[in-house]
């Protein structure tokens, strides 16, 4: 079945069986994939009418829900059901949604490459000798697999866009406080959003319009309107849709090392901007190469606050031991995997008496700093911003060993995360047969217009997209 | 006890309050659970107040309203922006294995309450250093099972405010002053049951001592469970003779958290804690600034009601009560609310405050009731005062009255008249009297009526016999006065 005939297949025609035949079909579960940690084959289809009726999704295994376990990636947490819904995926399901299945991710969204889940690394759809990305690295291969058409993944510094370009699939991080984080198991508090993945744009916007919009059980997401995100189908009717649009190119995501490969296929995506009647505008983001740092800074801090609370005394895992200091240590010790523990004792060490001015307060000075760089560069007429999603394609599983060189993985990502601002990525070519991502970024709650250009670039790219 | 004397070359006490409070709110400050007191346990629990992995806080706003009330009336300003933190500490009653509080940027700031007076007459201000909202903890119980402790987290996500005091107490009366204020502001301004028993109010004690005269504060401890305000007297007493012990014998203070043992009366160290402990706070990411609007704020100030230190001034001004009649009144706001009702019916403030500091609050403890319940009305009690002010009713006859009236329904001039207990007051029926009195006794007649003023006092005694007691006998000495004039 070709992608493109997929894609233009209605949303519903992919039902809960066809899911089930494709998950059978590629191993979703541990003997092939991995993608799932748990599945639901008796989740009915007689569901809510909505815009969703009878669609399948899955969601990342750190959404709580009520059906399901929610594991987060972890030992920790084997076995835990949550008593309560996450707002997202209840919305989800009041749309008539089917949820199958709880996808594989990094333990506690703590990785890009979907390897340090507690219960073994996720492959690639196109390639099961490599990562398919992460931390929502199992989302984003059931979509890419075709066993689900909507996944909701999580961000906190590129989770759902950089696993959406190495699997070829669309996805978009809302902005922060567009979608209720009630029920999202906090990693970085102030970081994470709920995420989208789609087999096309269109899947995916229509997956933001059922969970966006305020949420009166999280305090930090907006008491905005949801306006309507789904495109309109690119027709023949409009010559140039994105006349008028802007479209800014900031050179420090180009820089003189990215990956030939991937600056070709963004250089053609510009073309077709072009040809779409959008302007493209070179703009300038100077303190982008201090993301990664201040990310690295911010997001452990608050992780070592959010994970306290893993501590065996009311729930998940506990050891068994004779005082309390040492139950605490052990159930920590067994129940966290080494990427927790690193950032855990990263974020305790930046937020400690004497060091929290050094680190935590100035990387609160400098992310204020990346966030009034984008708007200003939003202020000056430019609409969008377009870059690469990341600097490489699907590596292998193993390949990347030293954590500093894992992290810059989210170079381009981060910085939306940073300031709160909505970004996507699309599939924009291939390297190798891997896929490739290009990525929009827009100002607070302008998904709209980010939606309508990714739409437009998807129908100009064709079959381009994939090859 | 010998109390060391502050003096020169002697030992000054330094001492600061820092108060919790329990805010009278229906529901927790971050989830929709009860607070109701005394429930089983963890039954008043959610997501949110267990630490649920992916559950959110969000605020209370009529904690916020009580907790700017708090501030207010305390004289603090009140700031338009606040950020709540995260305490990071691990503790099995703490469910998220932080606190969410606010440090760096309180609620309110720069208060205070006055004590008393000075020896040189001038007011004693302590001043209140901060005012900041947080959530309460749970409660480890140790003694109700065998060999392992269990977690109540009912109480997990009350809310509280924590008031601060400046450093400004001197004296272990003046602590246990400075917190019965505190506490009756807190009752005045609705904000709070503010009962130590039931730990809605919970006073910790820091205490150093410095040579007198020195700038430079000494080594704190801080002294906690105390359970009232004479343990807050007791065990400041106790602490500040301990340290000025070990500094004598050339000891140093080291920084302790101590407990006080009320029923042996003593203060031991609690577990010593390994080093200061760094809280790592930082700004709680799940909350945004909580952010209050001036007009909102001037809203709160003007439903306080009148607080106890205007009152205060007032009693005095308008009443000419001395301070410790005022300082009882004030004990309550129940009382002082009918000290006032009391005094505008029987239009005898003076008398009504010997009332109710007398009669009125025997015979309310002693029924066990709330003084608003108690059977003797305020409109009754005033007929009863002015009768008693217009001598219409002796003052045995008055306290007889008012047990009647505690008994029984009625009005208090008909149930005084049909008990034959008001006084005769009218001439004619006092000069009878007189008449009969003089006719029966012929010689004290003649020596009286021949200047013997020294006779009145029999002649008195005989009328009022003569009348089976209800002649007014002030009026009678008056009468037969004016005879012997």
């Amino acid at each position: 079945m070709s992608e493109r005939l997929e894609e233009s297949e209605a949303l519903d025609a992919h039902t809960v069986a066809h899911a089930w035949s494709a998950y059978d079909r590629v191993k979703g579960g541990a003997d092939g994939l991995n993608a799932f940690l748990a599945i639901d084959r008796d989740a009915s289809p007689m569901v809510a009418e909505g815009p969703l009726h009878g669609v399948p999704v899955a969601v990342k295994d750190n959404l709580a829900t009520l059906t399901l376990p929610t594991t987060c990636g972890s030992r920790m947490l084997e076995g835990y059901v949550s008593p309560f819904e996450a707002t997202a995926v209840r919305r989800l399901r009041e749309a008539g949604a089917v949820l199958i299945g709880k996808t594989n991710m990094d333990e506690f969204a703590m990785g890009s490459s979907s390897e340090n889940s507690a219960y073994g690394p996720v492959r690639n759809p196109l390639d099961h000798s490599r990562v398919p990305g992460g931390s929502s690295g199992g989302s984003a291969a059931a979509v890419a697999a075709g066993i689900v058409r909507i996944a909701l993944g999580s961000e906190t510094g590129g989770s759902v866009r950089q696993p959406a370009a190495f699997c070829g699939i669309v996805g978009v991080k809302p902005t922060y406080g567009r979608v209720s984080r009630y029920g999202l198991v906090a990693y970085a508090s102030s970081l994470d959003n709920v995420g989208v993945f789609g087999r096309c744009v269109r899947d995916a916007a229509l997956g933001l319009e059922v969970i966006a919009g305020p949420d009166r059980f999280d305090a930090t997401c907006a008491d905005v309107p949801v306006p309507p995100l789904v495109p309109a189908r690119s027709g023949q009717s409009r010559h140039m849709p994105l006349t008028g649009l802007v479209i800014g190119k900031p050179r420090e995501y180009f820089p003189e090392n990215l990956d030939p490969r991937i600056a070709v296929h963004c250089e053609r995506a510009l073309a077709r901007l072009v040809e779409l009647g959008a302007e493209v505008r070179d703009v300038s983001l100077p303190s982008t190469d201090l993301a990664v740092p201040v990310y690295y800074i911010i997001a452990p801090a608050e992780a070592s606050s959010n994970l306290a609370r893993y501590d065996g005394v009311r729930y998940g895992l506990r050891a068994e031991a004779a005082d309390l200091g040492t139950m605490y240590e052990q159930t920590r010790s067994r129940g966290f995997g080494t990427e927790v523990t690193r950032r855990i004792l990263l974020g305790t060490y930046v937020l400690s008496a004497g060091y929290y001015d050094a680190y935590y307060k100035r990387a609160q000075a400098v992310r204020a700093l990346i966030a009034d760089e984008f708007t200003r560069v939003f202020a000056t007429g430019v609409h969008l911003l377009f870059t690469p999603t990341a600097p490489s394609p699907a590596f292998r599983i193993g390949e990347v060993s030293d954590p500093y060189e894992m992290y810059l993985s989210d170079i381009y990502t981060v910085t939306a995360n940073l300031a709160g601002i909505p970004a996507m990525s699309q599939p924009i070519g291939r390297v190798d047969g891997m896929p490739v991502g290009g990525q929009f970024m827009a100002p607070h709650f302008e998904e709209a217009i980010m939606l309508r250009a990714a739409a437009a670039l998807e129908g100009a790219l064709g079959a381009e997209a994939h090859q | 006890m010998s109390t060391p004397q502050p003096g020169p070359g002697t030992w000054e006490l330094v001492i600061g309050l820092e108060v919790h409070c329990q805010l009278k709110t229906r529901s927790k400050i971050f989830c929709g659970c009860a607070t109701s007191f005394g429930d089983a346990p963890n039954s008043n629990t959610c997501p949110v107040c267990l630490g649920l992995p992916g559950a959110l806080p969000v605020l209370n706003a009529h904690a916020v309203a009580l907790a700017t009330r708090a501030s207010l009336a305390l004289g603090c300003t009140v700031h338009d922006t606040s950020v709540f933190a995260r305490k990071n500490y691990f503790y099995p009653d703490l469910p998220k294995g932080y606190q969410i509080s606010q440090f760096d940027r309180p609620l309110a700031t720069n208060g205070g309450l006055v004590v008393g007076t000075a020896a040189d007459g001038t007011p004693r201000l302590i001043r209140v250093h901060r005012v900041h909202m947080e959530e309460d903890a749970g409660k480890s119980v140790h003694d109700r099972f065998a060999d392992v402790s269990a977690i109540d987290l009912n109480r997990a996500g009350t809310p509280l405010v924590e008031i601060v005091s400046e450093p400004d107490i001197r004296t272990a009366a003046e602590a246990a002053s400075y917190a019965r204020r505190l506490k009756q502001i807190l009752e005045y301004a609705d904000v709070s049951d503010a009962n130590m028993e039931e730990g809605s109010l919970r006073v910790d004690v820091n205490i150093s001592v410095r040579r007198a005269g020195d700038e430079r504060l000494g080594t704190k401890t801080e002294i906690k469970n105390l359970n009232s305000f004479s343990a807050i007297e007791r065990a400041v007493a106790i602490e500040f003779e301990r340290q000025c012990r070990v500094l004598e014998s050339g000891g140093v203070i080291e920084q302790h958290t101590m407990l006080y043992d009320d029923k042996r009366n003593q203060v031991r160290s609690a577990r010593s804690k390994e080093g200061s402990h760094d809280y790592r706070y930082f700004p709680e990411p799940d909350l945004p600034p909580l952010r209050l609007d001036a007009a909102w704020v001037a809203r709160q100030r003007e439903a306080l009601p009148e607080l106890p230190p205007a009152r205060r001034a007032r009693f005095a001004a308008q009443y000419g009560l001395a301070e410790a009649e005022i300082d009882q009144l004030l004990a309550t706001q129940a009382l002082a609310d009918r000290f006032e009702a009391v005094a505008a019916a029987a239009g005898e403030p003076r008398k009504a405050a010997n009332w109710m500091l007398g009669t009125v609050l025997a015979a309310v403890n002693a029924a066990g009731v709330a003084i608003d319940a108690h059977p003797v009305s305020v409109e009754r009690l005033g007929a009863l005062i002015r009768l008693e002010a217009s001598g219409e009713l002796s003052n045995t006859a008055a306290r007889q009255l008012f047990i009647m009236l505690e008994q029984h329904d009625g009005e208090p001039v008909e149930m005084a008249r049909a008990a034959g207990l008001l006084q005769v007051r009218d001439d004619s029926a006092l000069v009878a009297w007189i008449d009969a009195v003089l006719a029966e006794h012929p010689a004290e007649a003649a020596r009286f009526l021949g200047g013997e003023r020294k006779l009145q006092g029999v002649l008195v005694g005989l009328v009022m016999k003569k009348s089976g007691g209800a002649a007014d006998p002030k009026k009678v000495n008056q009468l037969l006065g004016a005879r012997a004039g």
